[in-house]
């Protein structure tokens, strides 16, 4: 299956019943596998609607009503969702929100691309919140991931944003799905209707600095919950390494295409893979460079991650970039001849 | 074993298709596959290709620096690709519209004119078949019977009426290269 639809057969599996979501290349198939599975899923709804920005509200009324919720779209897409996304983060509510990276900045052209790593990680829309950033790199973790993302949205009930591109949608490769845990949100948290009990209410808006104050701080202890239990990374062939890629998503695939490559040449090569990009495991990456001195980060993009990976080593360890942004899509070999002569030039 | 291969053509040329069907029988195989395409905006007429890669191993990256074949079905094709296939790799023609040959003598190349051999056949769209039918027969990697059985799957009960058109197809294209 093509990655695009592995994300809404996996999001079908987890529950998800309300997806509302605007065309764009190159997450297309993702809405046209939607509206043709929501209709025989039992209470599955679909939705088109006239605007991303309508889309990312459609969700956020319908989380509130406590139905799994998605939306999908790429990089321009995303942006116009930001306003929503900020608002979904202050009302508290789960919901999955894909993003299917493309050439930036503007509407930028169609290709892969990994330019969006500061709007993801940093939050994207106004206002002090987080959004929990999981960026796969084969089609069965997209599936494996997916559904987790579900659960890690209500169990902190914030946003999540499955970060994906244009090559991890449109790839195909063999996929085995999961069972879905069953879903845990308490009934407190839905608008239903109040029928005969109390009112609940639902809101981004306090006025009162000292409530709005006091929000914040709740919000930022999530966070901070967050950032110490829900760090994922993959560690590849760096026991014996002499220098270290960063890379994820597409570009890591691309590493360890190129680390195979230059393995057999003799070179200790090994990858470190940010699976979240927030939280980013920093903590394990300043772990591992008390025995790796090089690292090299890679990125389809001017070097955004790279500021992440600045703050976690701290100077303790060297770091060289390579980046090619705005829709170009490097060779394991290209990446190879990039290490090969770092390698050789430190004389490792 | 890897192997990595690209297919690219026109689009409507059923390029991806044939991509999507080596795909889809090597995995039927129990094979490592990734299946990575590349096109433009329109429905038919400009470029499309993509990379398929097959293994008996976990596949590292999906993108191909150096193919090991590579399938043309028009001529800018042949241009873009032919210096990426490795050496001693081996290069598909579709000599039916293409009067060029490969720049280079350390790859196999195999003529095969499908276009002609699809009009025989009463329906150029099987073009495609005929190479995969040649394409199967030299690279071994799954048994006649696997790619067509994968074939009908994905072509879908809608379009049974192919069914027979097709195993025709990869049957001339399986034994022009026996002869």
């Amino acid at each position: 299956m093509s990655g695009n639809n592995v994300i809404g057969e996996a999001a079908i599996r987890a529950g998800c019943r309300f997806y509302a979501g605007y065309p764009i290349t190159p997450q297309n198939e993702l809405t046209e596998y939607m509206a043709e599975h929501m209709r025989t899923a039992e209470g599955g709804v679909f939705l088109q609607s006239e605007s991303e920005i309508a889309a990312i509200n459609m969700i956020a009324g319908a989380s509130a009503t406590g139905v799994r919720v998605m939306t999908s779209s790429s990089s321009p897409g995303i942006s116009l969702k930001q306003e929503g996304i900020s608002s979904m983060a202050a009302c508290e509510l789960p919901g999955i929100i894909v993003n299917i990276m493309r050439g930036g900045p503007g509407l930028g052209n169609i290709r892969p691309s990994q330019g969006d790593y500061f709007q993801a990680t940093r939050g994207g829309g106004h206002g002090d919140y987080r959004t929990i950033v999981i960026a796969p790199d084969t089609c069965q973790e997209l599936a494996d991931l997916t559904m987790d993302a579900f659960d890690l949205a209500d169990k902190y009930r914030t946003p999540v944003m499955i970060l994906a591109d244009g090559m991890m949608g449109q790839m195909m490769e063999p996929v085995i799905f999961k069972k879905p845990k069953p879903r845990q949100y308490p009934e407190k948290f839905m608008l239903r209707g109040a029928g005969t009990g109390k009112s609940k209410f639902i809101r981004g808006l306090l006025l009162d600095p000292i409530d709005s104050e006091a929000h914040n701080w709740k919000l930022a202890r999530k966070y901070q919950v967050i950032s110490e239990n829900e760090t994922l990374f993959e560690e590849h062939r760096v026991d014996d390494a002499e220098l270290v890629i960063v890379a994820y998503g597409t570009a890591a695939r691309i590493a360890k295409g190129a680390i195979k490559r230059l393995r057999s040449q003799g070179m200790n090569i090994g990858l470190f893979r940010p699976i979240t990009l927030w939280p980013f495991p920093e903590a394990k990456l300043r772990t591992l460079s008390a025995k790796v001195k090089n690292f090299l980060v890679f990125e389809m993009s001017t070097g955004q991650m790279l500021e992440d990976v600045r703050l976690a080593l701290q100077g303790y360890a060297n770091i060289d970039f390579h980046g090619r942004p705005g829709g170009s899509v490097p060779t394991p070999s290209e990446l190879a001849n990039v290490v090969a002569r770092i390698y050789n030039k430190k004389d490792l | 074993m890897l192997v990595k291969t690209i297919f690219s053509g026109f689009g409507g040329q059923g390029v991806l298709m044939m991509g999507i069907s080596l795909a889809n029988s090597a995995m039927n195989k129990g094979y490592h596959v990734t299946y990575l395409p590349a096109y433009g905006a329109e429905m038919r007429g400009g470029t499309a290709n993509c990379t398929v890669a097959v293994s008996d191993e976990e596949i590292a990256s999906p993108i191909a620096s150096e193919p090991g074949c590579l399938v043309v079905m028009n001529s800018p094709s042949l241009l873009t690709f032919q210096n990426k296939v490795s050496e001693g790799g081996t290069i598909f023609i579709n000599s039916s519209i293409i009067d060029m040959r490969p720049n280079r003598n350390d790859v196999k190349t195999i003529c095969v004119p499908c276009t002609d051999m699809a009009q025989e056949l009463g329906n150029t769209r099987v073009a495609n078949i005929i190479m995969m039918g040649a394409f199967i027969r030299e690279l071994n990697v799954v048994s006649p019977e696997i790619y067509l059985k994968s074939l009908e799957s994905i072509m879908g009960s809608r379009k049974k009426a192919l069914a027979e058109i097709n195993r025709k197809a990869f049957a001339a294209g399986f034994d022009y290269i026996k002869d």
